[in-house]
């Protein structure tokens, strides 16, 4: 099998944000930049197809900065080869799956993965786009995914249910935390950091994309009012419940 | 700017958070003089028409058959942009649900363009739309501009508000082209995994766990509480890790992010990444041993105690009050 992971650079989940002076970007300084963790769910699962199946595995990433550190990580945790596109732009998911698209298909895959969101922008939305640019079925959120010889069969966690789908192979999957079973992703051992060293990387640059979305402003949340301690222990219960019905007015 | 807005039908009923976005839109289309049409597709939803019309759409373009029973992603979307189109709505707002997120793209794609996922705010200046989304799992709010319509966007659950206008809708039928490619994603068949429960990202009020519980059989003190308040129930991402509850209930920035009016923590340390899916809460209360806890910090109210003492004492003083 030819399998595609998608893999994004984005800052680690436990990073204080701050915003840059341009007031559209984050302060980089001290920052940990990491692959997205949905992306690391769907490296395993294709680590394990692969081990089932055969096959390669390929990381693809774009990244405005070209810069391959998350694709390190990646190739040390075990997938065989990557491409790093240098350009796209961040925060603008119809570009970045344009970028992607463009790379993707004049390569043969027969499942594209990708984590269902990248935690930086939180949009959800390349896998459907890429899809749709290159005529594939797609499906998001995957909780459980099997391929049958030909097809692909999913589930899918919805609002208090689940569903089934089928797809035909070539096809687009984004994966949830607990994909068959995978809730956490795999790491490097030192035989594979040293291996990844003579993994090969092939750098493209990002072919034409048209921006559709401008990022105007970035900013912090606002604060929360301070909170007050309403009391220790037991006896706090009742004045506590008289707050939340007389003063927030939320029972 | 005309508005059109995609409204999800789960089990022949209008989706909450579908008729927050109608809202949402409403409002808007009132201060540009402009007009609110819904997108209604589905199977045998013609019904829902008439509530659609009391929460302000002047139109419903109904897309009804068989074969849409289910959600099938490329099939819904070309639904909704046949009605983009025949309104010629300048922006597509729907409910940023599973099925919402899903379709937002496939919406998008299919206009040549980008969603705003899960936004918190939006705005038509001149003709132009900007929309306001938490990133970084709401650490930061970033205010995107549409460099071309339509714009596509796609409202949080539980941050606008759901109003009826009075009104009546003209219900059009919309014959749509379908062909065998627009069924290949589609959904085969839906199991009920929670019946009856409250969906976490849409519920008013939000009860999780954290590590402090110690061991899975204790989170019966946090579903007591959760039953009495007809809350959802949540837990942080160490609960989850450690196999106690299923990551379909992980509140932060790996897992969902939430902001009911009312959330309650109990014994959960208050981690950033934690922090990050629970903030926009209107309400916030911590209960938790150690005071130094960072929970405390995003509270509203704080007690600081035993979980395993304050939390069933307090199922039990809700118990009375709210009978009475």
């Amino acid at each position: 099998m030819n399998l595609a992971v998608c893999l994004k650079r984005v800052p680690d989940s436990t990073a204080k944000i701050k915003i840059a002076a341009d007031g559209k970007s984050i302060d980089p300084q001290g920052v940990e930049f990491s692959i997205s963790p949905y992306d690391e769910i769907a490296i395993e699962l294709a680590l394990r197809l692969k081990e089932k199946l055969g096959g390669e595995v390929v990381g693809i990433s774009v990244d405005p900065d070209g810069n391959d550190v998350a694709m390190r990580k990646a190739l040390a945790i075990g997938i065989d080869k990557g491409v790093m596109v240098k350009g796209g732009v961040n925060f603008d998911s119809y570009a970045t799956a344009q970028v992607l698209a463009g790379v993707l298909k004049a390569r043969m895959f027969d499942v594209i993965f990708f984590g269902k969101q990248a935690i930086d922008d939180d949009s959800f939305q390349v896998p459907t786009m890429v899809a749709h640019l290159l005529g594939l079925p797609r499906v998001n959120l995957c909780t459980s995914f099997e391929v049958d010889g030909a097809k692909a069969k999913c589930k899918r966690q919805i609002e208090g249910g689940e569903e089934t789908i089928e797809v035909a192979l070539p096809c687009v999957i984004s994966v949830n935390k607990g994909v068959n079973g995978i809730h956490d992703k795999r790491y490097p051992s030192m035989k594979g950091i040293m291996a990844a060293k003579s993994k090969p990387v092939e750098t493209v640059a990002a072919g034409p994309f048209e921006p559709t979305l401008e990022l105007v402003k970035l900013e912090l949340p606002p604060e929360r009012p301070a909170g007050r301690i309403v009391g220790k222990g037991v006896e706090a219960v009742p004045e506590l419940v008289r707050l939340l019905k007389e003063e927030a007015k939320v029972l | 700017m005309n508005i059109l807005v995609f409204a999800e039908v789960r089990d022949g009923k209008l989706k909450r958070p579908s008729l927050e976005a109608l809202s949402e839109a409403v409002r808007l289309a009132k201060t540009l003089g402009s007009k609110v049409g819904v997108a209604l597709v589905g199977e045998g939803i013609r019904g829902c028409a008439e509530t659609l019309g009391k929460y302000g759409a002047a139109a419903v373009y109904v897309v009804d058959s068989p074969r849409l029973k289910l959600y099938a992603s490329e099939a819904y979307a070309k639904a909704v942009v046949e009605a983009q189109k025949k309104l010629g709505a300048g922006a597509v707002f729907m409910a940023a649900t599973a099925l919402g997120r899903d379709l937002a793209g496939g919406v998008a794609a299919l206009l040549g363009t980008s969603a705003a996922a899960d936004c918190t705010g939006v705005t038509i200046e001149g003709g132009k739309v900007l929309a306001r989304r938490p990133v970084y799992a709401g650490k930061a709010y970033a205010t995107v501009g549409f460099r071309k319509g339509p714009a596509v966007v796609s409202l949080r659950p539980n941050v606008f508000t759901a109003q009826e206008t009075g009104g009546a809708a003209a219900v059009e039928e919309l014959a749509v082209a379908f062909d065998e490619a627009d069924f290949r994603s589609a959904a085969k068949e839906v199991a009920q995994t929670a019946q009856g429960k409250v969906e976490l990202t849409e519920a008013s009020i939000v009860v999780s766990g954290g590590r402090g519980l110690q061991a899975p059989e204790n989170f019966r003190i946090r579903d007591e509480l959760a039953q009495v308040l007809g809350a959802a129930v949540g837990a942080s991402r160490a609960v989850v890790d450690n196999g106690w509850r299923p990551h379909s209930e992980q509140v932060g920035q790996t897992g969902k992010t939430v902001s009911p009016n009312l959330y309650i923590a109990i014994a959960v340390s208050g981690a950033i990444q934690h922090l990050a899916g629970m903030r926009t809460s209107k309400v916030i209360v911590a209960i938790n041993k150690d005071p130094d806890a960072p929970i405390f910090k995003a509270a509203t109210y704080g007690i600081v105690g035993d979980a395993f003492e304050v939390v069933p004492a307090l199922t039990q003083h809700l118990k009375k009050v709210l009978a009475s």
